[in-house]
């Protein structure tokens, strides 16, 4: 078979197992567009800006496992889509950007539409390439899929000079369906030794604690996970990242830990003596202060990604591997063990876990006329029977909804943890109802991050995607107005939002519906109707107090046990 | 503490670019960087040289591994190994100056490889701390350019760092 570069690309894609591609056609990838309109099978989903397709792909993966794919055009569609590169790989999310480029005899000399996408892309890529010659096509796309789905996961970018694409040369085409590189071999099971070790200090452990992060999650490993904290019977606790792999519900779950973690999680890791941290990177939205950092704990690290260990907190148990297959080790050595868990020490930090608990630390005024913002994350877990898949943006409508929604299950929750990027939700949730079409699919966002993105609305329309918007408008950048409350003596500087559009006629412009809700009494009514339309998308502007506060807060750079509580909290 | 670590890596165009963003990007030092070409031609050989706590040093090579490019890499400073650098110096050398100047050439076995009425350049190679302390020897005066390599190094012993 001789094909085309375009066609090789699209072929490549079909061979790869890929269904879906996001993205924004142009000059320099218009032979590609061609070959796309050439055939049915590989679905392109139009967005209305690159950063949307750089965040949909990412959703898509999130939300599946399986890697997004993104096509753009050379220049601004490649620098539009960078920051949905850079998302993707603060969270390590596998995903495939493909740029077109200027033609290679004239790369350098400021063509039009010329930036260095490679150079550009560097720091914020897991590998990228740049093809100067057609017969390295497939091979490079091959590799793309194998870097950007093994190991640690991340994004990859492959930059495609417009001759590469030509319509009018054409090669044999083969795919291969292996790959080998000798400078690249992910690990792929931890050290039998290491994880004997232990489970010898777990079985010895006093005080012990689960943090688990978004590498469990990624790695499919919730499963082992739960089997293994139910069979130890140990408290655990979860990232922004990790929520959902251990159930929200379960009986061990202390909730999520660090700057707006609960008081339990947060104690529980400062008084711990044996913490075991899995698929987590000990982030400084995590740790606060690393000196004052679980003081007293001989700490586990099991991580696929080797520079993860002893980066920002020294590790005494480093397991390097894929955190399912060592899980699920750890759980075998356990069960054929003869040594079991200190039940009389247990007991005693399960009380005191306990009385830290009755502590209520996400205790909110119920009974208030204005909607809170907690509520509404609560009415929607009620409303969808803690089903959806929910996205997010970023602010305190991401934090409600983290501590609020209690997710179940992995891959329900959906947000921009490492980068913090605002404007990723409704993409993200385009990502996501794509890849799971009857799903109820929820983008908790604020009235600033909404519209960094808000064009995507016409995307949604034009594919039918019943997404379900639940704006919290508090008319504020929230998280910004709180920091500026507490460390800027209420200076409110640049952070007001109440010059926004009519949200209801801004989603009704685009073809959807439009509702808006300003009671508590209506919050229930509102939400149901709006789950009720199973195949449009729904608006829903939730006026919300515009003064709740995420509580509990550690400042950053502060120890874990100095919180600030919600008024009226008070220690036990 | 001062870190030799030499990296085998695949010779592709952006390589260098990867190590070199990675000490910016993450705020390491970097004392000096060399690259050629090795006998298989499809791999370069980097000697870089560096310095910091034994945290960072451990960072830095954890970083490094994760290159996609990097195949192979060794810290030289934990094992035996040979540091060579080669530096070129041109000296003011008149009259009284020049005997003196080659007699402290010969004593660090340095070359005098060209030669004007004015001045010498002269050859010089060995560990660096040998080139700093010819400089030290020489009146700083008569300094008029210097240019150095930077180290490359390797092992001692019969094993090499190879596929
Ligand atoms: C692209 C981007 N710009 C700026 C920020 C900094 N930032 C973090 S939260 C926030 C406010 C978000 O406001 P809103 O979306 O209304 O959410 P709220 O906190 O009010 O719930 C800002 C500006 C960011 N995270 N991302
Ligand atoms: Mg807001």
């Amino acid at each position: 078979m001789e094909l085309s570069g375009g066609e090789i690309i699209v072929q490549c894609l079909r061979d790869e197992g890929v269904e879906h591609v996001f993205g924004y056609p142009g000059g320099a990838v218009l032979h590609i567009y061609d070959a796309l309109f050439k055939q049915k099978e590989l679905k392109h989903i139009l967005v209305r800006h690159e950063q949307a397709a750089g965040h949909a792909a990412d959703g898509y993966a999130r939300a599946t496992g399986k890697p997004g794919v993104v096509l753009v055009t050379s220049g601004p569609g490649a620098t539009n889509v960078v920051t949905g590169v850079a998302t993707a790989f603060m969270d390590s999310i596998p995903m495939v950007v493909l740029t077109g480029q200027v033609p290679t005899p004239v790369i350098g000399s400021d063509a039009f539409q010329e930036v260095d996408t490679v150079g550009i892309t560097r720091p914020c890529v897991k590998h990228n390439f740049l093809v100067k010659r057609l017969e390295d096509l497939a091979d490079t796309i091959k590799k793309a899929f194998y870097i950007a789905t093994t190991g640690r996961p991340g994004p990859v970018v492959i930059d495609i000079p417009k001759d590469i694409t030509d319509p009018g040369i054409k090669i044999p085409y083969h795919y291969p369906n292996k790959v080998k590189m000798r400078s690249y071999n992910p690990v792929v099971k931890g050290h039998l030794g290491q994880i004997k070790k232990a489970v010898k200090i777990l079985m010895e452990a006093e005080r012990p604690v689960f943090y688990t992060g978004g590498g469990v999650v990624l790695d499919d490993a919730a499963k082992p996970l739960t089997d293994l904290v139910d069979t130890l019977g140990f408290p655990i606790t979860q990232t922004l990242m990790g929520l959902g792999a251990y159930p929200g519900s379960g009986k061990n779950f202390l909730g999520m830990l660090g700057m707006h973690g609960t008081y339990e999680a947060n104690m529980a890791m400062h008084e711990t003596d044996v913490l075991i941290a899995v698929g987590a990177r000990f982030d400084d939205r995590v740790t606060g202060h690393v000196k004052q950092f679980c003081p007293d704990a001989t700490i586990i690290h099991v991580d696929i990604d080797p520079s993860s260990i002893s980066k920002n907190v020294r590790v005494d148990v480093p397991i390097v591997g894929p955190v399912k297959q060592v899980l699920k080790d750890m759980l075998k050595v356990v069960n054929e063990g003869d040594k079991k868990p200190k039940q009389q020490a247990l007991k005693k930090w399960w009380k005191q876990i306990d009385k830290w608990r009755a502590m209520d630390c996400m205790k909110y005024d119920k009974k208030s006329e204005l909607i809170k913002p907690q509520q509404a994350v609560e009415m929607l877990h009620k409303v969808t029977k803690g089903d959806a898949y929910v996205t997010s943006d970023v602010g305190q409508h991401q934090m409600f909804a983290a501590q609020f929604y209690r997710f179940d299950k992995p891959r329900r929750w959906i947000n921009s943890g490492g980068l913090g990027t605002m404007g990723f939700g409704l993409p993200a949730a385009i990502g996501v109802q794509m890849a799971h079409p009857k799903a109820d699919v929820a983008v908790v966002t604020g009235e600033s991050s909404i519209q960094m993105c808000i064009q995507e609305l016409a995307t949604c329309l034009q594919y039918d995607l019943p997404i379900k918007i639940i704006l919290l408008n508090n008319g504020y950048m929230g998280m910004v107005r709180q920091w500026q409350e507490f460390f800027y003596d209420s200076r409110y500087s640049q952070s007001g939002m109440s010059v926004t559009p009519d949200f209801v006629k801004l989603t009704e412009s685009y073809g959807h519906i439009g509702m808006r809700v300003e009671k508590s009494e209506d919050l229930e009514g509102a939400m149901k109707e709006a789950f009720s339309h199973k195949d449009r998308l729904v608006f829903l502007d939730v006026v919300v107090d515009p003064a709740e506060n995420v509580y509990p807060m550690i400042a950053a750079g502060k120890g874990h046990h100095e919180m600030y509580l919600s008024p009226g909290s008070e220690l036990v | 503490m001062r870190h030799i670590i030499s990296i085998l890596m695949e010779n592709e165009s952006g390589a260098l670019a990867r190590v070199a963003n990675l000490f910016t990007a993450r705020g390491y030092n970097i004392e000096s960087l060399t690259v050629a070409p090795t006998e298989d031609l499809s791999l370069s050989r980097m000697t870089l040289v560096t310095s910091g706590s034994d945290e960072i040093i451990e960072q830095i090579t954890k970083q490094l591994n994760k290159l996609v490019d990097v195949v192979k890499l060794v810290d030289l400073t934990e094992g035996g190994h040979i540091e060579r650098e080669m530096m070129l110096i041109k000296l003011r050398a008149e009259r009284t100056q020049r005997e003196e100047i080659k007699r402290l050439v010969d004593i660090f076995r340095g070359k005098i490889i060209d030669v004007t009425d004015t001045s010498y350049t002269v050859e010089l190679t060995g560990a660096a701390s040998k080139l700093n302390a010819f400089i030290e020897a020489v009146n700083e005066e008569l300094i008029i350019e210097v240019v150095r390599t930077g180290p490359s190094g390797i092992g001692r012993g019969p094993k090499g760092l190879s596929l």
